[in-house]
């Protein structure tokens, strides 16, 4: 049976920006976590997959203790397990490091996997670097920003538009793949499913020392990008308000702004 | 006799869809900027089939070195094979920055060579800066462009960036400019890439693409109706501007998916952007945060979009649309 694992992370949820603009800082504590989209678009193809040629399915995340949440999610989504990253020690890691860590857990927690599949990029930091990182890492071919994957005996045919090119690849498994957002759908987990994955979902919970990591090579210490410091750029926006008739709000419009107007028109 | 070496900024060629892609020529104008400060030389790098004319447009757009290797196995640009020419050439000569244009391409090449590395690459970024200490400070966007966050690599060499197509300005070609070319053959024993190409289409050019426009006039669900929201493709035309939509606007079909603006959509980043009866949620203001100067239309005064907007109009948005293509037809005709 084919073995695919999900890589997922937790992320805030969109319409609520953690960040407090009093302090200048990111709320981290925000509860409100969701499964990054572009993840749950990369379970919906696994999904796919498994309702195609049935296949065993491992949901995969770093995270706070709480990104438990996702995977049980995940399991009510139609996900067989879950494994939970969760340490002090792997806090703060860059994508060097997190795909160091997720590529560490896969090889330790699932050999012979056939198929790696991970969002094309997340909604909080969004770097899209996760996934090219850890094909190398795991040292297995793969494909980023794919659209449609179909499965061929062991070869895997990828649809994908690259920079006004609509390409089609194809590589033996093992492989990784990050898939967009523009196919794949996510379904909705029922609410029993929910109820059922709360209640009995396989998840496991393992640290730094249970994968054998030496804590000089992970988290925040071991990341060679360092945060200098994270501001909100939209907070100096002054604003002008135009009011009136629609004539008067036009000619103050060209009075202020005329020479900028016509400057971008035609380049 | 060490201090003969000179650092180097290098910036990857990215050449595919080159005219309109021309973020390599912006990166050679930032690099170029950037160098004096760290007493560095600016390099291009390119691999491909016949890269003459790259070759030349990098030294004419301000590259002083270029590294090529040129040959028939390179013709299609190819993620894995290019990550480990890039490998070698790094290791051979140590630049201290490497930059590479957040296209797909690059955005898929850049990470694989920072894991090959081992260095840190920031993302997307919008801002380069060299800081007291030397450092590259990069400026990159996160939570939909809603915050900043400002990256620097410390100990780890190259420092290396991917950076937004038209965050900088080319350096005009220059006729007279000379550089050296170095040709790297290939290596022999270069691994067989472990995905192949089947096939490669090039999609047609649009006439002028939602991302590069330099005014975009975009659209919600306050437009009232298709008739009304036709106006803006009228008044769109006198601008020459493109019209972008909100998912709304999109799911009536009043535009075409393709003129999504948003998360689900597109991002973009006009000199100007008109927003007629949008109101401003956010998954649809993360992806017009780049725009300098933004107008919204919408008839209640607390929306967010008017929050967001360097001038907010108050008022009914057809009403605006009707007398902003009389007054531009009028001055048309003066
Ligand atoms: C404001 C800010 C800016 C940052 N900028 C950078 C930067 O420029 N460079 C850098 O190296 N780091 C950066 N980081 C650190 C980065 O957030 C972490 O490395 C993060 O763990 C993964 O990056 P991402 O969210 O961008 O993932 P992406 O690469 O965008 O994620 C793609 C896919 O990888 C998988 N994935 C990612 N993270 C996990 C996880 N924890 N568990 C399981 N699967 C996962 C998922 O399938 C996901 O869909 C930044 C962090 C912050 C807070
Ligand atoms: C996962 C997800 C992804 C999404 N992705 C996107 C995306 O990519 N792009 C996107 O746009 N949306 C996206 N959305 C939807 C988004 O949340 C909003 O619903 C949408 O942007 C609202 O569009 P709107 O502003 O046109 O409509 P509304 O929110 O209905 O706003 C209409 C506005 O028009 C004003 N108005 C009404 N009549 C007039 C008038 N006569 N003159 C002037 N003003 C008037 C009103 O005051 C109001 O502010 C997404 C949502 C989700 C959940």
């Amino acid at each position: 049976m084919l073995k695919l694992i999900v890589c997922i992370k937790q992320v805030p949820m969109v319409s609520e920006l953690p960040w407090d603009s009093r302090t200048n800082t990111l709320k981290r504590e925000i509860a409100d976590g969701m499964i990054n989209p572009g993840c749950k678009h990369a379970l919906e193809a696994a999904l796919q997959l498994k309702r195609q040629y049935g296949a065993d399915i491992t949901v995969i995340t770093m995270g706070p203790p709480m990104a438990e949440e996702i995977l049980r999610e995940a399991a009510a989504l139609g996900a067989d397990r879950g494994i939970l990253l969760t340490d002090k020690a792997m806090a703060g890691a860059d994508t060097l490091i997190t795909s160091y860590t997720l590529a560490r857990a896969i090889e330790k927690e699932c050999p012979g996997f056939d198929l790696v599949l991970c969002g094309s990029c997340t909604s909080d930091s969004e770097t899209a670097q996760v996934g090219p990182q850890l094909m190398e890492e795991l040292g297995i071919p793969g494909a980023a920003y794919v659209e449609n994957i179909q499965l061929k005996n062991r070869t895997l045919i990828m649809k994908r538009e690259s920079d006004d090119f609509l390409e089609t690849l194809e590589m033996d498994l093992p492989g990784l793949v990050t898939i967009t957002t523009r196919q794949y759908a996510p379904g909705y987990a029922s609410l029993a499913g929910l109820q059922d994955a709360f209640d009995k979902a396989d998840i496991r919970k393992l640290s730094a020392g249970d994968l054998n990591l030496d804590i000089k090579k992970i988290g925040i210490k071991a990341s060679p990008t360092k945060i200098l410091k994270v501001y909100s750029p939209s907070a100096e926006k002054e604003n002008i308000m135009l009011k009136g008739s629609a004539k008067k709000i036009v000619d103050t419009l060209f009075e202020k702004f005329g020479d900028k107007i016509s400057g971008a028109i035609g380049k | 006799m060490t201090n003969k070496i000179k650092k180097s900024i290098w910036v990857f060629g990215d050449y595919r869809n080159y005219f309109q892609n021309r973020v390599t020529l912006q990166l050679l104008a930032r690099a170029r900027e950037l160098a004096p400060k760290i007493q560095a030389e600016v390099c291009a790098v390119v691999f491909g089939c016949s890269l003459d004319e790259y070759v030349g447009e990098y030294i004419a757009h301000g590259a002083q070195k270029v590294y090529v290797t040129d040959h028939p196995v390179l013709k299609d640009y190819n993620v894995e094979t290019y990550s480990v020419l890039m490998e070698k050439l790094v290791k051979t000569h140590n630049p201290e920055i490497l930059l590479t244009g957040a296209t797909y391409f690059g955005r898929e090449f850049a990470p694989r060579v920072a894991k090959r590395l081992h260095t840190g690459l920031t993302a997307d970024c919008i801002g380069l800066e060299i800081n007291k200490d030397g450092l590259l400070v990069q400026t990159a966007p996160s939570f939909g462009g809603n915050l900043l966050a400002e990256i620097v690599t410390p100990e780890t060499r190259p420092q290396m960036a991917t950076v937004r197509p038209g965050t900088f300005q080319e350096i005009p070609h220059d006729y007279n400019a000379r550089g050296r070319v170095i040709n790297i053959p290939l290596p022999d024993n270069l691994p067989k890439p472990g995905v192949r190409l089947i096939s490669s289409q090039k999609l047609p050019q649009r006439e002028q693409r939602l991302e590069d426009a330099k005014i975009v006039i975009c659209g919600g669900r306050g437009m009232g109706s298709k008739t009304k929201f036709k106006k803006l493709f009228e008044l769109a035309k006198i601008m020459e501007a493109e019209v972008g939509a909100t998912r709304p606007a999109v799911y009536s079909r009043w535009a075409e998916h393709e003129a999504l603006i948003g998360q689900a959509g597109k991002h973009i980043s006009p000199k100007i952007l008109f927003s007629f009866g949008i109101s401003g949620a956010i998954q649809h203001t993360a992806a017009i945060n780049d725009a300098d100067l933004i107008i919204a239309v919408n008839k209640n005064p607390n929306a967010a979009m008017m929050k967001m907007a360097d001038v907010a109009i108050a008022a009914d948005a057809n009403q605006i649309c009707s007398s902003l293509i009389r007054e531009l037809k009028k001055r048309i005709r003066e």
